[in-house]
């Protein structure tokens, strides 16, 4: 307690402001105590801002990677965009509301996105709706019902699914998948063909459709809902699974008391994850969905392509860059897209974390 | 109601670990018994096997005989969950539901068991409040979360969450341990109200507690390390206090104890 900065009460707190110069009115009133006192080295006195060597290297670094990161994703945005506008200007269609997406002529360009939106939107939201449920069914399975040795080889063999290559995923949808749904397909045509997402698709290659696109995608989002809901539910708190317990509350009544309401959040996000991943998945949907000129119905056995699967087919064939920034601007519109979605995704998940 | 309880050979164990070893005792209706003894003992175990919380722990598993007014609840027919409803549990830290508000945490229970009538459950949650002397305090906010209380207004809300579906016998596993004193004592209080119309079994480590609160007192210790705990005696608190059959009792509640 020798410091004459921690013994000086109050001046000891405006010491390192003194230095600056900037509050001598309240240095004045006690002047000649402790403030004629050559100030010490800063360290140890409140509000210092001295900084051991190790500290400031490491922060520089931890500081390089946060805005190095931030002005990676602000370069892709403005390179999408600087790529995007000059044949924006050119397009003889509206980009928005168009359906039919003509960007090989550099001289005619006439190009929307609608049909791409729709399909991608319409696989995503498909696989979405068949994976989440399995997803939720897995993950409350791993943590409340699978006693341990097997959760955990079980949760291993989850994990393993997201580290098939997509291309695989493409393959199987196409020549194992897609026949074996078939059958499933041409019943649900016949019989709820009324209702538009079951109508007669506009392809005539059977199987290389939404519907299959869609549960291969489901399978493929599959092990990031899992993973993430699983790592959720395991931290619900013992004591409110015992509050449960002792309360004479079923397996699935601690689940629906405790375990749920503290991992929803987790979940919905989870999901929005996945969904994030579908958005912008490529090859798989490459490989499965079938071209088309005719426009899409919104059926779910009609082909089409996504953004990311019209821009990988087209690509290879640009030769001049109007044309190449008719598809980045498309380009564009998925990430945008997956911008918002994950947004969401973080939304949900501070609003409850802020209850919690 | 209040039953009586009946313990006949009980051991407990952890998997091949021998937890608690041969534990006989008896806990009269509408009375209080505090389990005490240092720290491992297994007094906390004895409590969790009293409503078949203990098997929940992977690998846990208890024999002989526990009876509830002559019926054994570790019956080959009885369901575990049906012995949870009827004895009631407080635990050691406070447990509120955190997303339920006061009132559904109070009436979880009954939800529990089917009851759906709002009027009733209002009812009830108000007489479980009043019971758990909490009523005054929370009246004007029953819709707000449970988490929203002080910890020792949470403990009294678990304690009217164990009330409500009028459990047979109530378990207490230190309830107080992380309360201060002045909510300690409001727990008190409620314990020595509580016994006119349950059966209480109390885990504590507070030994003026178990002095204040209890009518009986048992002593719980294990001979050493690795060793399992036992019950070293049982009797009236006022006996147990102040002329204990037992040296090691004597040990341990005059403070000499290695």
């Amino acid at each position: 307690m020798s410091d004459p900065t921690v013994t000086g009460g109050p001046t000891g707190i405006g010491e390192p402001a003194d230095r600056w110069g900037s509050s001598v009115s309240a240095a004045v009133p006690e002047a000649g105590i402790p403030a004629t006192e050559p100030p010490p080295p800063d360290q140890g006195s409140i509000g210092a801002t001295f900084v051991q060597r190790g500290d400031r290297i490491f922060r520089f670094l931890a500081t390089g990677s946060g805005v190095f990161i931030v002005a990676l994703i602000g370069a892709i945005g403005l390179f999408l965009l600087i790529q995007a506008v000059p044949p924006l200007l050119q397009n003889h269609a509206n980009f928005l509301t168009s359906r039919q997406f003509e960007a090989g002529d550099p001289n005619n360009l006439s190009f929307g996105i609608l049909d791409l939106l729709l399909v991608t939107v319409e696989v995503s939201v498909f696989a979405l709706v068949l994976a989440m449920p399995l997803g939720l069914g897995i993950a409350l399975f791993l943590t409340q019902y699978a006693p341990a040795r097997v959760a955990r080889p079980f949760g291993y063999l989850v994990d393993l699914l997201a580290a098939v290559p997509s291309i695989i995923f493409g393959l199987w949808g196409l020549f194992v998948l897609a026949p074996a749904i078939q059958p499933f397909a041409v019943w649900l045509e016949t019989h709820l063909g009324w209702f538009f997402l079951f109508s007669p698709g506009n392809v005539g290659i059977a199987g290389a459709t939404v519907f299959t696109a869609g549960i291969v995608l489901a399978v493929m989002i599959l092990p990031i809902i899992t993973a993430i809901s699983r790592e959720v539910f395991a931290r619900t708190p013992r004591a409110h699974i015992e509050a449960a317990l002792a309360l004479g509350a079923t397996k699935w009544e601690v689940v629906r008391m405790t375990v749920w309401p503290f991992g929803r959040a987790g979940y919905v996000s989870a999901s929005m994850l996945g969904l994030g991943r579908a958005l912008g998945e490529t090859i798989a949907l490459t490989i499965i969905l079938a071209a088309t000129p005719r426009i899409f119905t919104g059926s779910l056995f009609d082909g089409g392509a996504t953004f990311a699967s019209k821009i990988a087919l087209s690509f290879a064939e640009l030769n001049n860059n109007l044309s190449a920034g008719a598809f980045i601007a498309a380009g564009l519109v998925l990430f945008v897209l997956t911008f918002l979605v994950n947004a969401a995704a973080r939304w949900v998940i501070n609003r409850s974390g802020a209850k919690a | 109601m209040a039953k009586r309880l009946d313990l006949k050979d009980v051991n407990i164990f952890y998997g091949r670990f021998h937890a608690v070893d041969n534990v006989t005792l008896s806990v009269a209706p509408r009375s209080v018994t505090a389990f005490i003894g240092p720290s491992g003992c297994g007094k906390s175990t004895v409590l969790r096997t009293l409503n078949r919380m203990h098997e929940v722990i992977p690998g846990a598993r208890v024999e002989g005989e526990v009876l509830l007014d002559g019926e054994n609840i570790y019956g080959s027919s009885v369901d575990p969950v049906g012995v949870r409803r009827t004895i009631g549990m407080v635990f050691q830290r406070p447990n509120p539901f955190p997303t339920m508000s006061i009132r559904d945490n109070v009436v979880a229970g009954l939800k529990l068991q089917g009851r759906k009538s709002r009027k009733e459950l209002d009812e009830v949650a108000e007489r479980a409040l009043r019971g758990a002397n909490l009523w005054n305090e929370v009246k004007d906010r029953l819709t707000k979360p449970g988490g929203g209380l002080s910890g020792g207004q949470q403990q009294r809300l678990c304690i009217a969450r164990a009330i409500a579906v009028q459990p047979d016998v109530l378990l207490m596993d230190e309830p107080c341990s992380a309360l201060d004193p002045i909510s300690t004592l409001a727990i008190e209080d409620l314990i020595a109200e509580l016994k006119t119309e349950y059966t209480i079994v109390i885990v504590t480590h507070n030994m003026q507690q178990a002095a204040r609160v209890s009518d009986q007192t048992a002593f719980f210790n294990l001979r050493a390390t690795g060793e399992p705990g036992r019950l070293v005696e049982i009797d009236d608190t006022p006996k147990m206090f102040s002329n204990p059959t037992q040296q090691a009792t004597e040990d341990y509640i005059s403070g000499r104890f290695g």
